[in-house]
């Protein structure tokens, strides 16, 4: 787990001065069957140039949403998402503009490419709504950035005739093909095969280094987390409860929801197994919104710290988008 | 799409296109030949199904008049019927496989002549209704998907399930009863006025005559469009390529236009031959209650006579030209796939 750490070379202090995407608290509010989700429930969150942030979260705690939102693809309720220092504008011009900046990686490659065109038309497709030149040779470069080599093999292919992790290779070459100075990646390689996972993650890694290019990576994956992401932001119902530096989040977490979520890895000692009802965006429970499944309050540890009626009653502060280690727990503020 | 990748690669576009067009030969006339067996097991099926009916045709023929058995048998003698089972069989064979399907018993005349009379009229009742229900099924089933619980949705996809789900009978009767005999504003009958004018004005005589039975033909046809049409789209819709597309900076208008809807066209292909198929066949229903006179109506003549060599010729027709479409559905599917060209 700990080899591709030394690639890592960006600071993620001293790339955060730069934020290139931002999210300044940001809600996201759906109506479902009258009642309403708060899918994303106030989350400040940066990523910087050449800086690639995972974040982490069960299904359901809005972190797809949170991508969708970063991505131009939903509108928050409340809150911005702020480019280059500028919020996002949702005119069709300005969201066309940022298109070619911020790029998609979605989960399914299968599921990511429209069957019925070839690898050629599927790369192609971006630089032509564009009006970029030379797009043949644009689609070239792009395919054989993303590692398919050489390019003029996969020209005429359809999806169904290349493995899984080439076809995620051709929608990373898609997203390539703008120049975008941000990847999207919701859930890049859970789809994939083990052996195939690293390559792509290897490939991603690459891409940061050789182009520069940030990555925000959301997945539900701690071990992928740890493989390739400078910073992790830990997500639960809507909200980011803890985040900073991979090493200190992920070695020594303070939230208990992240020790939970690190406690069923494999090679983890003891084993956390959350009780209570599954989280629903629907209904937040008031005080610490964690509190009904949290170990630290159940097992008492709280009430000697003296914070279980913090942990009921008293709402937390929102994170703000911190590079330092940060977590939005009543007991780890008491306890230090 | 051809010419961007003949600049980049034009060896590999001719090497890849080469196998590509002999895969589709080579599929294509496999599906023929399965095709022709089948039309093969139609026609012996033909000839076994018609004979197992129960009663004497030569009988029936003779409606109840007065016939001495000599008579009788000089009546089967000369409509083949007096030979063994296998030779009639054998006959039978060799007639059909050179086009002759016999002369009908009520009418004494060839059937295929019979047939070439009424196709005309069925055709073009169909064919228009046809197209009809097609554009208006697709374009009310791909505007309902893509707006999907939209009023237009509701509205639409629930007119649809009520036409569908009404006899064609009563629809057709109440048409008749509100156009035709309240209103007065289309002909009740046939295809043409017996005073029928020259010209233009024919044209628009039998284009008169053809409203009502179109109406109530395309009322029953359009729903299943506007349904496979919606849902497939819908499918598409939600496929994860669709995202990616918006998210490359496709407008919405052109999400739809280059990937939703082309790739939700894809089962209504089928949809589509299957019911050309059926159409030479005829709407039985539809002409009977306008007195169309098509194949559909000339078919209910024969099974109230029943005319045996009429019955077969037209089922015949029907079973082979179902056929002949499902298998042009599958060429067409084939080359329009590229999923199920490497199946």
């Amino acid at each position: 787990m700990t080899e591709t750490t030394e690639t890592r070379t960006a600071d993620p202090v001293a790339t955060v001065s730069s934020t290139l995407l931002e999210a300044r608290d940001l809600h996201v509010e759906f109506t479902s069957r009258g009642r309403r989700a708060r899918a994303v429930d106030g989350v400040n969150l940066s990523l910087g140039a050449g800086e690639i942030v995972a974040l982490v979260g069960e299904s359901g705690c809005g972190k797809t949403t949170l991508a969708r939102t970063l991505l131009g693809l939903e509108r928050p309720t409340s809150g911005e998402v702020r480019y280059g220092g500028q919020p996002l504008k949702y005119g069709s011009k300005a969201l066309k503009a940022y298109r070619r900046q911020v790029q998609l990686v979605l989960q399914d490659p299968t599921g990511s490419l429209n069957p019925r065109q070839t690898v050629y038309e599927a790369v192609a497709e971006g630089p032509r709504i564009h009006r970029m030149p030379d797009e043949a040779e644009v689609v070239n470069s792009a395919l054989a950035r993303a590692g398919l080599r050489p390019p003029e093999r996969f020209l005429l292919r359809y999806p169904h005739e290349l493995s899984g992790g080439q076809r995620q290779r051709v929608v990373i070459a898609g997203a390539l093909a703008l120049n975008p100075k941000v990847l999207v990646a919701d859930e890049p390689v859970a789809s994939l095969d083990a052996s195939v996972r690293g390559e792509i993650l290897a490939l991603m890694l690459k891409l940061r280094d050789d182009l520069g290019l940030s990555a925000l990576v959301v997945t539900h994956d701690l071990g992928l987390a740890w493989n390739i992401a400078d910073r992790v932001a830990v997500m639960y119902l809507g909200r980011i409860v803890e985040s900073g530096p991979v090493e200190q989040v992920l070695t020594a977490p303070r939230h208990p929801y992240t020790q939970a979520l690190l406690s069923v890895l494999p090679e983890s000692p003891e084993r956390v197994v959350l009780t209570g009802e599954p989280p629903d965006p629907t209904r937040i429970p008031g005080g610490c919104r964690f509190h009904a499944r949290c170990q630290i309050l159940a097992s008492g540890k709280a009430a000697e710290a003296g914070v279980d009626a913090r942990c009921r009653g008293e709402l937390l502060d929102i994170l703000p988008a911190s590079a330092l280690s940060q977590a939005a727990c009543h007991y780890a503020d008491a306890t230090g | 799409m051809t010419a961007p990748l003949e600049t980049a690669e034009p060896a590999a576009a001719q090497a890849a296109a080469g196998p590509a067009r002999l895969g589709t030969l080579r599929y294509a006339l496999s599906k023929a030949g399965g095709a022709l067996l089948s039309i093969g097991m139609v026609i012996v099926g033909t000839f076994f199904l018609f004979r197992l009916l129960p009663g004497d045709p030569v009988r029936n023929l003779a409606q109840g008049r007065n016939m001495t058995p000599e008579q009788l048998d000089l009546e089967r003698h000369r409509l083949g019927l007096d030979l063994p089972l296998f030779d009639q069989f054998l006959n039978f064979i060799g007639q059909t496989l050179r086009f002759d399907l016999g002369a009908s018993y009520e009418y004494k005349r060839p059937v295929l002549d019979l047939i070439g009379d009424r196709v005309g009229a069925t055709l073009l009742l169909a064919g228009t209704s046809l197209v009809i229900a097609v554009s208006l099924g697709l374009w009310q089933g791909m505007r309902a998907g893509w707006r999907h619980g939209s009023r237009f949705d509701r509205f639409s996809t629930g007119t649809s399930l009520v036409l569908w789900s009404v006899p064609t009978f009563w629809l057709g009767l109440l048409l008749l009863l509100v156009f035709s005999s309240w209103f007065q504003w289309f002909p009740s009958r046939g295809i043409q006025d017996v005073d029928a004018p020259d010209g233009f004005g024919y044209v628009l005589d039998v284009a008169h005559h053809m409203v009502l039975p179109c109406i109530a033909m395309v009322g029953v046809l359009y729903a299943q469009y506007l349904l496979v049409m919606r849902s497939s789209l819908l499918d598409e819709v939600g496929q994860d390529y669709i995202t990616t597309a918006r998210a490359k900076g496709l407008r919405d208008d052109e999400v739809r236009k280059r990937h939703a809807v082309p790739n939700a066209l894809l089962p209504t292909v089928t949809l589509v031959f299957m019911r050309i198929g059926f159409v030479v066949g005829g709407a039985v229903t539809v002409e009977a209650v306008f007195s169309w006179p098509g194949l559909g109506e000339l078919f209910y003549a024969a099974i109230r006579v029943p005319d045996f060599t009429l019955m077969q010729g037209t089922f015949m027709l029907i079973a082979v030209s179902v056929i002949l479409m499902n298998t042009l559905a599958d060429v067409v599917y084939h080359i329009l796939d590229p999923r199920v060209r490497s199946a």
